[in-house]
């Protein structure tokens, strides 16, 4: 075990991402301000200081705080979106490997589809049909990026549906639905959470992406991306307003991505060996 | 679950395949055309109850299909697959289920055939369960008496598939295989993948279960030398067709067809050097063009004008379950 | 068979493995694979190397062609080739020693021809490489080799990729380039066990009669004893990393001194024994063969021996001479 914590990618990646659980749970105690009320004129544009460490924003609001309970709304949004697009991207891509025939076909066909168009156009339009808001932010996403889900389970069982185990489970009677899910999902679920583990880190990147852009979480709740957006014409004057919150979209993206990189070295070499 | 005691072993055999074809649609490197591949090509076959029928044959000769179309695995082009007395085999779960019952299989790579997530307790007590065994202590028990009678201890239950060696392993898919209590099981090549040493072991072990628990055996392999010493009757397959049925000391004693003795001679063993020296000349034609006339003339060293021109030699018989397919046998009854 | 033990002919030993020992680099030191190993092949001589997967007869196939990779490395002893300590050369010198000197078939010649090649380019790259011949003598020295392991119409094989061949048909073209150079010494690491039977009989036939022409030496490895014995001259056999016993072919069949060589012959399901003896159940050897580093302390077949002894299990046999002809390693015979 503890040769696992050698792996700089997982360590590094796992402590980011820890450590944002942590800030997400605890930010009414980690917070010295509130994010949304206590925006007083008086402070506006204020450097980073010891009173306000990061700075304040426009407004005066402690842009520190505004980072800590964004923290809040990109965590849930990131887990929210990518349960919801895993769900779908691994039901379609079980079923299409499994079953093959015209509903592989078709899963193809519409991956190829959702591939080809960018995601982020997808919930564009979604958003702009729904409005903004982050229900309707969660379903934007959530429908919009299964697609390497999808991929990665077909391709995976596609290897392993021939192999004698899974034709024992046939011999002795069980159904497409307990194949599907009892002996092929645990089996291919290594390569699944590493792609998992990183659609989070790009689901958090694309409700930064929307709130910047106003369609995505409504202003005065505190989202990095639309923090971003509000320190845009105050980028010369107060840097700081856009730096931080655009260093905390940095970071987290990083560090699903160096979980999901130190995953797979962990997960993949296993699941080599065991055959 | 079918009890032992209520069960019927009548005179009917467990397994009866008419006439089965499988053929499969091979997308060939030239051209856009698909090709049937025809893996078996007609074949007749019964296993009595409690019998051990040796299937033989080279790679590609359609043995592994035959098991597969037996299995259910992959459909039957054409022909009856008989099993118990029952040919409807639709795609229902009731169907599946029955199926199970009656037929299990034993596959080759015993390192492959388990789930590797599962422990031994799930890979056994879930068929049970799936059954219609539902106190959990009864599967329990039941899974624990069938690792005793594959010789493994009961405590393996708890374990999993990485923990046991090749053998081990291959004692638990025997013990998977006949935990639903099937009257038919079909090995495909159940010790070649595994160590001399360990061979005997399973080999024993098969045999004896047989007797014991009186279940039918298919058994599927290359190696005449396992296939002798198991079976009661053996079949021959070449290129889709069975070529030589019979009792097993009639076909070795006095092989019928040159295919059946090429296979013989070519068993290398160092006490038999008298009968080294019928070599086959040339490999196994492709199933995608078998030859015209009998499939194995143009390595036959007796090949004459039929074989090569005529009609796919039909059975001759030889003696009381003693047949071949095979123009020699024909032309010699008839200049007799 | 009875000059094998002359120590006149040793000295044309082709090859000569002397007390050779191999381990495997593990987090707590060296885990010995194989140790005290001695082995011997004449000039035109087949030698059978035979055991279980895990006994150790690939890894010395390996370390004569000098092809051990870490973890496994040898610790000590010497491997002669014609004299010359080989065990130690420098990568550089040992490619220039394999396929020229020494040749290998393996297994599956599918994984050991390169798919992006004709065959033809793989057997001329060999004279090429190592008797530097132009690409048109080689082209042609190309065709004769195929002709010789006889593929059918060489002239236009030599332009196919290793994928449109058969099984049987690699294997031949694996043979003509291990045979390419003369080599002294051809091992074949069970070069028919991928085959079909009727294949895997003219494929050592083959195998045997250009060898016996070219008077080389031959290391035949493979776990079929039966295989071994019919077409080697001498058979040695492994177990857990011990060479346990050595004797002639005709004699390790009919009369098996080492208790696992004997256990071995009798779990064999051979043609003829039911005709003879009836269903008997076959011999079976209890057991699993140890891992590296689970040797134990004393012979190292004694947990699974049917006739061991206290001593069998505090000490290493040392290796003796054999009555008949041949060694063994086993205190019954001590």
């Amino acid at each position: 075990m503890l040769r696992q914590l050698r792996r700089p990618n997982l360590a590094v990646g796992g402590g980011i991402v820890v450590l944002l659980i942590i800030i997400a749970v605890f930010a009414p105690l980690i917070a010295p301000h509130d994010p949304i009320h206590d925006a007083n004129l008086m402070y506006a544009g204020e450097p980073p200081s010891t009173a306000f460490w990061l700075g304040t924003d426009d407004q005066g609001r402690d842009i520190f705080s505004r980072i800590v309970y964004g923290a809040r709304i990109a965590l849930t949004v990131g887990l929210l979106v990518e349960m919801m697009n895993a769900a779908i991207g691994i039901a379609l891509g079980l079923s299409a490997g499994y079953f093959g025939g015209w509903w592989d076909e078709f899963v193809q066909g519409l991956t190829n589809v959702m591939l080809a168009v960018p995601t982020i156009v997808f919930a564009l339009a979604l958003m702009a049909v729904m409005g903004p808001g982050i229900p309707s932010l969660l379903v934007a996403l959530g429908l919009t990026d299964w697609a390497y889900s999808c991929r990665i389970s077909r391709a995976q069982v596609l290897s392993m549906k021939s192999s004698p185990f899974i034709q024992a489970a046939r011999t002795m009677g069980y159904g497409p639905g307990h194949i599907m899910l009892r002996e092929l999902l645990p089996n291919i679920a290594g390569p699944l959470i590493v792609v998992a583990t990183m659609g989070v880190g790009s689901a958090i990147m694309a409700e930064a992406s929307l709130s910047f852009l106003g369609l995505g979480v409504v202003p005065p709740a505190p989202s990095w991306g639309s923090m971003l957006a509000g320190a845009r014409e105050q980028l010369i004057v107060a840097p700081w307003i856009a730096v931080f919150p655009g260093l905390a979209i940095f970071v987290t993206v990083l560090g699903f991505n160096l979980l999901g990189d130190g995953l797979r070295d962990l997960l993949d070499p296993q699941g080599r060996s065991r055959r | 679950m079918t009890d032992t005691a209520t069960r019927q072993d009548g005179p009917g055999p467990v397994l009866r395949l008419q006439d089965l074809h499988v053929h499969y649609e091979v997308r060939t490197g030239q051209g856009f055309g698909q090709v049937p591949l025809k893996a078996v090509d007609g074949v007749d076959l019964q296993i009595r109850p409690g019998e051990c029928l040796g299937l033989v044959g080279e790679s590609g000769c359609g043995k592994s299909s035959l098991a597969q179309a037996v299995m259910g695995l992959v459909p039957a082009t054409s022909g009856v697959i008989e099993l118990d007395g029952r040919t409807d085999w639709d795609r229902s779960a009731a169907t599946r289920l029955a199926r199970a019952r009656t037929v299990q299989m034993v596959f080759q790579d015993p390192f492959s055939s388990l789930n590797p997530r599962q422990s031994i307790a799930t890979s056994l007590g879930g068929p049970l369960r799936l059954h219609g065994v539902t106190n959990r202590s009864e599967r329990a028990d039941r899974v624990a008496e069938m690792l005793r009678k594959v010789g493994l201890n009961p405590d393996a239950a708890r374990r999993y598939p990485h923990e046991f060696s090749g053998g081990q392993r291959q004692r638990i898919c025997i013990a998977r295989a006949l935990i639903v209590d099937p009257k038919l099981v079909v090995c495909d090549e159940p010790v070649s993948a595994l160590d001399v040493s360990i061979r005997a072991q399973i080999i024993n072990l098969l045999l004896q279960l047989k007797d014991e628990l009186g279940v039918a055996l298919l058994m599927i392999s290359h190696d005449l030398g396992v296939v002798e010493h198991m079976s009661d009757r053996i079949a021959v397959m070449y290129l889709g067709r069975i070529v030589e049925e019979g009792a097993w000391n009639a076909i070795f004693s006095d092989p019928a067809h040159p295919y059946t003795r090429t296979l013989i001679s070519a068993i290398p063993d160092p006490e038999r050097a008298d009968i080294g020296h019928e070599r086959l000349r040339g490999e196994a034609p492709s199933a995608l063009a078998p030859p015209p006339g009998c499939a194995f003339h143009p390595r036959c060293t007796q090949a004459f004008a039929p074989c090569r021109e005529g009609a796919v030699p039909a059975f001759t018989r030889l003696a009381e379950d003693h047949r071949a397919r095979c123009h020699l046998l024909t032309k010699d009854t008839e200049s007799r | 068979m009875s000059g094998t033990e002359k120590m006149t002919e040793r000295t044309e030993d082709v090859l000569r493995i002397e007390n050779l020992q191999i381990a495997l680099r593990s987090e707590h030191g060296d885990d010995p694979a194989i140790e005290a190993l001695n082995l011997s092949i004449g000039r035109g001589e087949v030698v059978g190397l035979v055991g279980e997967s895990g006994c150790g007869k690939s890894l010395t196939a390996l370390a004569v062609a000098g092809l051990l990779r870490d973890p496994m490395h040898v610790t000590g002893g010497r491997i002669l080739l014609g004299g010359e300590d080989i065990a130690h050369l420098p990568n550089r010198s040992m490619r220039s020693l394999r396929g020229n000197r020494i040749a290998m078939i393996f297994q599956e010649p599918m994984t050991a021809l390169n798919p992006l090649m004709t065959i033809g380019d793989q057997i001329g790259e060999m004279f090429v490489l190592h008797r530097g011949m132009s690409a048109g003598a080689a082209r042609k020295a190309a065709i004769a080799a195929l002709d010789q392991v006889q593929v059918p119409s060489a002239a236009r094989r030599i332009r196919e990729y290793p994928h449109q061949l058969s099984g049987g048909m690699r294997q031949r073209v694996m043979i003509a380039i291990a045979l390419a150079c003369d080599p002294e010494l051809l091992i074949a690491d069970e070069p028919t066990t991928a085959l079909d039977v009727t294949i895997q009989a003219e494929i050592l036939d083959l195998i045997l009669d250009l060898c016996r022409e070219r008077h080389t030496a031959v290391l035949m490895i493979s776990h079929d004893l039966g295989l071994v014995a019919r077409i080697c001259r001498r058979v040695a056999v492994m177990y857990a990393g011990h060479l346990i016993e050595e004797q002639a072919a005709g004699q390790i069949f009919a009369t098996p001194q080492h208790p696992y060589t004997r256990g071995l012959v009798g779990a064999l399901p051979r043609l003829g024994r039911r005709l003879v003896e009836g269903q008997q159940p076959l011999t079976e050897i209890p057991g699993v063969v140890p891992a590296i580093g689970d040797f134990g302390t004393g012979c190292r077949f004694a947990p699974r021996c049917p006739s061991a002894m206290a001593r069998c299990r505090e000490a290493v046999p040392r290796t003796t001479q054999l009555p008949q002809g041949g060694r063994i390693r086993c205190f019954l015979h001590d």
